[in-house]
């Protein structure tokens, strides 16, 4: 290689592999915005809440119904969909403040979207933000948002197997809504069943059974969230 | 879907280390995922066959180490294994919220040059 001693006549120069202990924890970048964020709500004598559902469980008609009952409203909302503003405008009309994020082609959300969708809000008054993520059951799992609780919704007509199929996320969240019981008969759905699927797979999750549609039930999940905002 | 985002991630870090190294090539990845982590193997290979294709990537290996979950029984106060996605203790029965391994996302290690 050098030209001098003859080392280019033998076999090219490859030096030894090394190895490289790192053990980091790939979504340490997304967690470390997550404390940030967390620090920031709290700051805003906000409660933050993660809202995860399958698409058309109905998370912005639970919000909807959260932004006409809350006791001291406006209630903030984050809202995320691969595409539309549909969202911000059906909760601003009920009432909330919100902002929409555009994922484009990103099925989850991700810290760093929310800080800057937050920046956006104007919190003044305000004790109580929702983060409406993307409809998805798998991907919102790993990545925190800065929450201090995540709340997965599912509704019906979905089925009771749903905490088994997607056990990963039941596993994380603090509370899971059945929505659409007004639905409840029609569709047969066997509401023991669901029950005991997520004792199962959520045995750390409250459970509550409500209509977005009529706001049944609503007010017991608001008793819940402003419980957790005492503690 | 989102194992696209974590390979980006994975590569960044990646990077940042072999050019703290001052290495050009990177030879092998060491990935540990527990079967909780959400993440699929195969959708984690194909997003790196996408992604890493340029040198230093051209001809690194990826090798994924799976976690199988074990849980912590409070009644027990042992460490156990469940069987399936149903956490519940094989001495006791009780179900388990507390799970010790099986979550992880974690790049332990590479081989540069």
């Amino acid at each position: 290689m050098c030209g001098q001693c003859g080392c280019e006549q033998g076999a090219p120069f490859t030096p030894e592999p090394t190895r490289i202990v790192l053990q980091r924890n790939l979504l340490e970048r997304n967690e470390q915005q997550a404390l940030h964020n967390r620090i920031h709500f709290e700051r805003h004598g906000l409660l933050a809440v993660n809202l995860v559902s399958a698409p058309g469980s109905g998370k912005t008609a639970f919000l909807e119904q959260l932004a006409r009952q809350w006791p001291r409203p406006p209630i903030g909302v984050i809202v995320g969909d691969l595409a539309t503003d549909n969202d911000a405008q059906r909760l601003k009309s009920a009432g909330a403040r919100s902002v929409q994020i555009q994922t484009g082609d990103l099925c989850h959300l991700e810290a760093d979207l929310v800080a800057r969708a937050f920046d956006q809000l104007e919190t003044r008054g305000m004790d109580l933000l929702m983060i409406e993520n993307v409809g998805n059951l798998v991907c919102p799992t790993a990545f925190a948002l800065g929450e201090h609780l995540r709340i997965a919704l599912i509704s019906v007509t979905e089925g009771e197997d749903k905490p088994l199929k997607y056990p990963a996320l039941f596993r994380s969240v603090d509370a899971v809504l059945i929505n659409k019981i007004d639905l409840e008969e029609v569709v047969g759905f066997d509401r023991r069943a669901a029950l005991a699927n997520l004792r199962d797979t959520a045995p750390q999750a409250e459970v509550f059974a409500i209509s977005a549609r009529s706001g049944a039930g609503v007010e017991a999940v608001m008793a819940w969230l402003q419980d957790e905002q005492r503690n | 879907m989102h194992e696209l985002a974590l390979i980006d991630e994975l590569c960044r870090i990646a990077q940042q280390a072999a050019k703290d190294q001052g290495a050009s090539t990177i030879h092998s990845l060491l990935l540990r995922i527990g079967n909780l982590s959400g993440v699929d193997a195969e959708a984690l290979r194909q997003a790196f066959a996408v992604v890493a294709t340029a040198p230093p990537w051209s001809s690194t290996r990826l090798e994924l180490e799976v976690v199988r979950t074990r849980c912590f029984c409070a009644h027990c106060r042992q460490a156990f294994r469940p069987t399936d996605l149903i956490h519940q203790c094989s001495r006791c029965g009780a179900l388990s919220s507390d799970v010790l391994e099986g979550r992880e996302l974690e790049l332990v290690s590479m081989e540069v040059s």
